[in-house]
């Protein structure tokens, strides 16, 4: 990790400015020091990390199911354990791995791709990296202890009132969604300031890359949906503590009002997960293609677009409760035109295909696998929005089929070549080729004989979430293949990560960019130091390093013996201000077990919340104690300069 | 009852694509507009990928020939107007098949956890009959259901007739079938509902005219009197045991409300909402146990000497 590595240009004293920076912006060191971390590379791994663990809890819960379905009237599991574990897959998949596992990938890629130091807020990072592993601890104890939630992952009133879901179970849904949201909220936040305000002196907003477009959008609709579904959480926790009627019919609470709040927030969680996909897609179409992608602006606008739509066909989850016919025709429209700009999207990545040189390497396989998936999830999903199919497909197996061919399509397939990525940046390691190629045929192959037999099994009348069926019913051999499928869909995930394990330590050292990338983030080592950049670039084109790097400026002025970063405009990113950031402090940690403590207090008596905050409150003050006044005092208004490098 | 089991598989219709209604084939039809024209567009965008993927002489970055934009333009457009058109078909789809009909039969069907209690409803109570998991209409006359729910949200599916239609307590709703042909279709929840929401099936069973005029006819009378000392016994053996608390068996002292009607237990296909096909064995594990065919379902184990079980069992199993 010398100087020289860093970036593209050199100069005399580019030693002693490593030398001054990693003292500036190293981890403590020490027993306790894994609890004062704030660093974004580390807190990101840790979450992508974390994440990667539950995703691989929520594929042994699929594996249970799979091999409970195999056959009719298998008693492998007891009803029971199986609505444990159908609601915990689910459960696990949305808020344990899909939105924090893109979120975690952006707060370790993000910083780096804009050309900064850090990302904004990062003891509240930590914070939500805490609170995250709680609530995947908390839920997966539950699941030992017998006490799962067990009336899926939506878990509807009344089914999930205190009438009919005596006990814990439901508690436990309802904590964890405070857990997750609060987290997902926070990293949201973190992610839009630091798109907004960090950005490297040029990067104006039509220049930032595609991903970076992509994982704003995202984080503005975490910031819109995920108030809704703690709203509804919260509204059950009273209904089922306080001893409230808001969902209870019989006192003129409404059970409606409940799929309203949860799919206000549960359809445009569908869009939080795979539209950084999409962004990830358009990183590996440029690398790989050598080429930029076609229709920048069409494709920004089409990310916008999604965004926008996707908070207005919540209501095509609700089919089947009978709407009046002018409110279905407005969000069948609603529901089928959201598949514009995903089609405009991959319009465009076929143009850049078409106009570059693709070169078949394992991230632009998954790619590949990307297009080939998610293109026949979003046509099943044009079918799903039609009032008339819809009632006869919702709920069944049917729609089982088309939510993987999304979700595994738009948004795993994309991650598994991001991961592959930007595993060499993460690692300064290069994963295995011909495994990786294996893995993603291994993956492609069985996710399809998994999921599209079950487009049949719901046709011919096989409801979802049921945890047996009869041999009349003519089911079996279908079932059986997809269990089949899901085997060899499993092979190729452990292949996938045990490819990533073990190249961790042993594989092939990668160097600063082993793919030729466009972006910023390969401008600097891998692993990058703790202070990312050696001399904060500045840019003057959305593929900064494909414009002549040799002779790029760099920022001049900001100090290295602060925890300084550069404030830009949100629109031309030109310099602002200079920020001093916060130093590494154990309170997000204590601040974090206090919530826990209060969330899970909460399952039991609501008295947990008025002494959780208190308590908290305290912490919080610790938290934000200025260190010292000097040093508070200098986030001062002179901009500093860019120039060229000397 | 032999019968019964024998053509069980084969009478099984409960598809989507095997509509036997005319909400369920007018549905088929969009079905087969949906697939096609999707199926066309998958194939086209796979098409340009590969050929964009195996096309020779590529252009240098710095240029995009104007073609790329024509033909992004293109496609841009063409899936509007494709939307708009499915848009369009399945909006008339939807009219057409939520055409309200008149109502010369209405039942009420109300969702329990996890059985289905049928009511055919009449302005004369001595004419109304209470029946479980099995709805006998006439083909050729719409029908329409009136759905209610005594406990949590359930779903109404039978697929081969119409699409589905949520029982949701507070908001009572109605859908209408319309069976075409003779025929038993099958149909299960589809709203998850608790544990045994798998196990919570029913029957559209859909005759001639003729024979439903007969089955009303039979329906409407009280339950058939025990003639064998066997089938007294049995009777005498269900007033003693717990079964009354939840059962009612018309023309009996049994008037219980909160599990299906008796009456005419033995002319129904199967036990517990489609857990088991009605046989005797199956009904004599049904009382001992049911808990072993459907756990956790509202059944209580019956604990009764093997002799009172097989009266028991004798006394139902002739109320046809």
């Amino acid at each position: 990790m010398t100087g020289t590595d860093v970036m593209p240009y050199s100069s005399t004293d580019d030693a002693a400015q490593h030398e001054v920076l990693q003292k500036t912006w190293a981890p403590r060191r020490g027993l306790f020091s894994w609890f004062f971390q704030i660093d974004h590379h580390s807190i990101g791994r840790r979450f992508l990390f974390t994440a990667f663990v539950w995703f691989g809890c929520g594929g042994i819960l699929a594996a249970l199911m799979r091999v409970q379905l195999a056959k009719p009237n298998n008693t492998f599991l007891s009803a029971d354990r199986y609505n444990q574990i159908f609601t915990l897959h689910g459960i696990t998949m949305m808020f344990l791995f899909g939105v924090p596992v893109m979120e975690a990938l952006a707060v370790y890629v993000i910083p780096l791709m804009l050309g900064t130091r850090a990302l904004a807020f990062p003891r509240a990072n930590a914070y939500a990296y805490y609170l995250f592993l709680f609530a995947g601890l908390m839920v997966y104890g539950a699941l030992f202890l017998d006490m799962a939630p067990d009336t899926g992952w939506f878990s509807y009133v009344p089914l999930a009132s205190p009438a009919f879901a005596p006990g814990k179970r439901v508690d436990i849904w309802a904590e964890l969604v405070n857990f997750t949201e609060i987290s997902a909220l926070i990293v949201a936040v973190e992610i839009v300031v630091t798109i907004l305000k960090q950005r490297a002196p040029g990067m104006s907003i039509h220049r930032m890359p595609l991903y970076v477009w992509s994982m704003l959008v995202t984080a503005l609709m975490i910031i819109f949906a995920m108030p809704s579904v703690m709203v509804a959480s919260n509204f059950i926790g009273l209904d089922r503590l306080v001893g409230t009627h808001i969902f209870n019919p019989a006192e003129g609470g409404d059970v409606l009002l409940w799929q309203h709040l949860f799919w206000f927030f549960g359809h445009p969680e569908v869009y939080i997960i795979f539209i950084p996909g999409l962004g990830i897609v358009s990183s590996i179409v440029t690398v790989f293609c050598r080429r930029p992608v076609f229709g920048y602006t069409a494709m920004v606008l089409s990310l916008v677009a999604t965004a926008f739509m996707g908070f207005g066909l919540w209501v095509h989850h609700m089919f089947a409760t009978g709407l009046p016919q002018s409110g279905e025709s407005f969000f069948t429209a609603a529901s089928m035109m959201i598949a514009i700009p995903s089609g405009v999207q991959i319009f465009c990545w076929i143009a850049t295909i078409w106009l570059g040189r693709p070169s078949y390497r394992p991230p632009f396989m998954f790619v590949l696998g990307f297009f080939a998936v998610f293109v026949i999830g979003g046509l099943s999903g044009v079918m799903v929005a039609s009032v008339p199919l819809d009632i006869q497909l919702h709920d069944t197996f049917f729609v089982v089929a088309h939510l993987h061919y999304v979700l595994i399509g738009g948004a795993v397939f994309p991650l598994l070549g991001g991961i592959f990525y930007w595993f060499p940046k993460m690692t300064g390691r290069l994963m295995h080729e011909g495994l990786g190629h294996a893995s993603f045929w291994l993956v492609f192959i069985g996710f399809n004989v998994t999921f599209f037999p079950m487009h049949k099994l719901g046709l011919s009348g096989m409801p979802r979430r049921v945890y047996t069926y009869l041999p009349e019913t003519g089911w079996g051999a279908l079932n059986l293949l997809a269990t089949i499928g899901a085997g060899v869909l499993g092979l190729g995930m452990l292949l996938f990560f045990g490819n990533a394990l073990w190249n961790m330590w042993r594989g092939r050292a990668a160097g600063a960019d082993p793919w030729g990338g466009d972006t910023l983030e390969w401008a600097t080592s891998s692993p990058p130091p703790h202070y990312n950049f050696l001399r904060l670039p500045v840019v003057s084109g959305r593929e900064p390093l494909w414009h002549e790097p040799e002779r790029a400026p760099v920022v001049a002025g900001l100090a290295a013996d602060k925890r300084e970063v550069l404030i830009t405009h949100v629109f031309d990113a030109a310099p602002d201000h200079r920020y001093v950031y916060p130093s590494p402090s154990p309170w997000p940690f204590v601040a974090a077990l206090a919530t826990a403590a209060m969330l899970v207090g909460g399952l039991f008596t609501p008295w947990s919340f008025a002494i959780g905050l208190t308590v908290l409150a305290i912490f919080l003050t610790a938290w934000f104690w200025p260190s010292s006044p000097a040093k508070e005092g200098e986030e001062s208004a002179d901009s500093p300069k860019s120039g060229e490098a000397s | 009852m032999l019968m019964n089991v024998l053509t069980y598989a084969a009478l099984v219709h409960e598809s989507v694509l095997d509509p036997a209604g005319t909400h369920a084939r007018t549905i088929a039809g969009l079905w087969s507009v949906f697939l096609w024209v999707t199926a066309a567009i998958y194939v086209l965008v796979m098409v340009a990928l590969v050929i964009a993927l195996m096309r020779r002489g590529k252009h240098d970055a710095a240029e995009t020939p104007r073609g790329t934009y024509a033909a992004v333009w293109v496609a841009g457009a063409a899936s509007v107007m494709v939307l708009f058109a499915l848009l369009t078909a399945s909006i008339l789809t939807g009219r057409a098949v939520a055409e309200e009909r008149s109502e010369p039969l209405r039942i009420t069907l109300t969702g329990r956890q996890w059985w289905w209690q049928i009511d055919y409803e009449d302005a004369d109570p001595s004419r109304r009959i209470t029946s479980a998991n099995e709805i006998t209409v006439p083909v050729g006359v719409p029908v329409t259901i009136h759905l209610h729910s005594s406990d949590v949200i359930h779903s109404f599916w039978v697929p081969s007739l119409n699409g589905k239609r949520d029982l949701i307590p507070g908001h009572d709703g109605t859908i209408t079938i319309l069976a075409e042909r003779a025929g038993l279709f099958r149909g299960q929840c589809a709203e998850f509902c608790g544990v045994q929401h798998a196990k919570m099936a029913l029957w559209v069973n859909a005759v001639e005219p003729a024979i439903y005029a007969r089955w009303v006819e039979g329906s409407r009378k009280t339950a058939r009197t025990p003639s064998t000392p066997s089938e007294i016994a049995g009777l005498q053996v269900f007033l003693r045991s717990p079964c009354p608390l939840c059962h009612t068996i018309q023309g009996t002292d049994a008037s219980g409300s909160t599990a299906p009607d008796l009456t005419h237990l033995a002319s129904r296909r199967s036990l517990g909402a489609d857990s088991l096909p009605n046989t005797r064995a199956a009904l004599t594990g049904w009382i001992r146990d049911a808990q072993q065919a459907k756990p956790g379902c509202q059944m209580p184990a019956i604990d009764l000497r093997s002799e009172e079980l097989n009266a028991l069992v004798d006394y139902l199993g002739s109320l046809q």
